[in-house]
C-alpha cells in the first residue's frame, strides 16, 4: 500500500477495486456496507444478503485475499483493497472446479447460500489441500444452508480436494 | 457522515486529535452490526485496520513478552507462530464467529467494545495483560483489569487509541472455555480463561459474561496456589470442587435473553472445574 496516508475524503464518490476493474461508487451514504454498493451501486447480484450482521455468510467476498462478510465490512473503508465477489472467480459458462463439484454432488437447492459457499469452499482449499470432514464443518461454519443439511456440500469439497490431488501428481496414477 | 482510512499511526492519532470521539472502526464485526440494523449512525469514521503498526506483534524473548498490535486478527492469533506463545488466546480466537469473522475481527476490538462476553478478554484477564494506549500528544499502559469500567464503557478518552496489548509468555498451561448455544457462531453464556505461572506457582482464573466485566476469581486462585501439587501437576477432587464454588461465589452473573443467573453460575463452576483438571491432569491419590 501507498506509503502516503489516504483520507476517504468524499464518501459520497469513492472507487473500489473489484474483480480487477476499478469501479466507481456514485452517491453512497457512507455507512453503506461493502455487500449494499456490490449490490446496490455497482449491480453485482451474486453475493447475497440475508442477515446483515456477519452470522449466515451469504455475502462472503475475498478483501485483499481474506474471506470476509461483505456485510461487515464498511464499503468506503475498502478503498485501496482488491475485491473478488463470486463474479470474479470464473467467467460465465467455465466454473471452478468447486462450483463443478457442487453441481455434480447435489450442493445446490435454493441455491441462496451458494456463491457464500462457493467463495468459503474455495478458501478452504487454498489454506488446506486435505481438509478432513471436520476441518471443512468448521471452515465452512460461518455459512448457513437451509436447504441441504450440508452433506452434499462436504461431499462437494471433499471431491475437489480428491480431484486437485489427482491432478497435481499424476504420476501416483501410473 | 465522513470516513477515513489511515495507514500511520501517526495519522490516526492526529486525526483523532482533531475529531475527538470519532468513531474508531477495526474490523467491522461489532460497529457494522450496529450500523446495518439503523442502532447506529456514526457521523465520523477513523479505519485503523490498515495502520501499519497497528498490524504487527513483536516477540521478546528474553523478557518473556509478547505484545500484539490491535489490529491483529483472530485468525493471526490461531496461526503459528502466535498460536504456540498464548495457547489460551488461539483457543479462545478459534471460538469466536466464523472465519470469516476472525479474518477481519481484531484484538484491539475485542478490547474497546469491552463486551463483558468478549473472547479474548478472559484470556487477557488471566494473563494480567496490559493495555497500550496512544494519543497524539501521550501514552499510557493500563492494566487490563482496570481498562473496563463496565459493559461496553472504558476508560479510553476520545482522542486516544489501543495501539497494543502486551501479554507475558508463560510456560505453564493455559486454556480457554466457554459455553453457547452451537459450537460456531455464538457468543459466550459463559467462559473462563484459566493460566498456571509454574515460576510462581501461581493459578489464574478469568471469567467471562458473569458480570458486567472480566472477573478474577482471586478467592479460587489461592484455593488451587494451596490445593494444588505442582510437583507432581496433579489436584485432588476436593481441591477442584472447591475451586469451581469458589469460581461461582466470584461471579455476578444475570438473567438476560441468553441465558439465566442460575445456568451461568452453574457453568461457570463446571468450566474452571474442567480447566483445573486440564491444566493438572494426574489422579491425585
Amino acid at each position: 500500500m501507498n506509503e502516503a496516508d489516504v483520507p476517504v475524503a468524499s464518501p459520497e464518490m469513492f472507487t473500489l477495486h473489484v474483480n480487477g476493474r476499478a469501479s466507481e461508487v456514485r452517491d453512497s451514504w457512507s455507512g453503506e456496507s461493502l455487500l449494499y454498493v456490490l449490490r446496490e451501486r455497482l449491480g453485482l447480484l451474486g453475493s447475497k444478503g440475508a442477515c446483515e450482521q456477519g452470522e449466515c455468510g451469504s455475502c462472503s467476498v475475498l478483501v485483499d485475499g481474506a474471506l470476509v462478510c461483505g456485510c461487515l465490512v464498511l464499503a468506503a473503508s475498502a478503498v485501496g483493497a482488491e475485491i473478488v465477489t463470486i463474479e470474479g472467480i470464473a467467467p460465465v459458462g467455465a466454473p471452478t472446479d468447486v462450483q463443478q463439484a457442487f453441481v455434480d454432488a447435489g450442493a445446490v437447492q435454493c441455491g441462496f447460500c451458494t456463491p457464500g459457499l462457493i467463495m468459503a469452499a474455495h478458501s478452504l482449499l487454498a489454506a488446506n489441500a486435505e481438509p478432513t470432514e471436520l476441518q471443512i464443518r468448521e471452515e465452512l461454519s460461518g455459512n448457513v444452508c437451509r436447504c441441504t443439511g450440508y452433506g452434499r456440500i462436504i461431499e462437494a469439497v471433499q471431491r475437489v480436494a480428491v480431484q486437485r490431488r489427482g491432478d497435481s501428481s499424476p504420476g501416483e496414477q501410473l | 457522515m465522513s470516513v477515513t482510512v489511515a495507514y500511520s499511526l501517526d495519522h490516526a492519532l492526529s486525526h483523532l486529535a482533531t475529531h475527538p470521539g470519532a468513531t474508531v472502526l477495526a474490523g467491522g464485526t461489532d460497529l457494522m452490526v450496529e450500523i446495518n440494523g439503523g442502532h447506529r449512525g456514526a457521523s465520523t469514521v477513523l479505519c485503523v485496520n490498515r495502520v501499519r503498526e497497528l498490524r504487527s506483534w513483536t516477540h521478546d524473548p528474553s523478557a518473556g513478552m509478547l505484545r500484539i498490535g490491535a489490529a491483529i486478527t483472530y485468525a493471526q492469533l490461531m496461526d503459528e507462530p502466535l498460536a504456540s506463545l498464548v495457547p489460551a488466546l488461539a483457543q479462545a480466537a478459534r471460538t469466536v464467529g466464523s472465519p470469516q469473522i476472525r479474518n477481519a475481527a481484531t484484538l484491539g476490538g475485542n478490547v474497546g467494545t469491552a463486551s463483558p462476553a468478549g473472547d479474548g478478554l478472559p484470556v487477557l484477564a488471566a494473563l494480567d495483560a496490559v493495555v497500550h494506549l496512544a494519543s497524539a500528544s501521550a501514552t499510557r499502559d493500563v492494566p487490563f483489569a482496570q481498562f473496563a469500567t463496565g459493559p461496553k464503557r472504558t476508560v479510553l478518552s476520545g482522542d486516544e487509541l489501543i495501539v497494543a496489548v502486551t501479554v507475558p509468555v508463560l510456560q505453564g498451561y493455559q486454556g480457554y472455555a466457554k459455553v453457547g448455544v452451537r459450537n460456531a457462531m455464538v457468543i459466550a453464556t459463559a467462559s473462563a480463561c484459566l493460566a498456571v505461572d509454574p515460576t510462581e506457582r501461581a493459578v489464574r482464573l478469568a471469567l467471562g459474561s458473569v458480570g458486567p466485566v472480566i472477573i478474577r476469581a482471586a478467592e479460587a486462585e489461592a484455593i488451587a496456589a494451596q490445593g494444588v501439587d505442582f510437583q507432581r501437576g496433579s489436584v485432588s477432587p476436593a481441591v477442584a470442587h472447591e475451586f469451581a464454588a469458589a469460581a461461582q461465589r466470584a461471579s455476578q452473573p444475570i438473567d438476560d435473553h441468553r441465558s439465566s443467573a442460575a445456568y451461568r453460575r452453574h457453568a461457570i463452576g463446571v468450566l474452571a472445574q474442567r480447566l483445573l483438571f486440564r491444566a493438572f491432569p494426574e489422579v491425585h491419590s
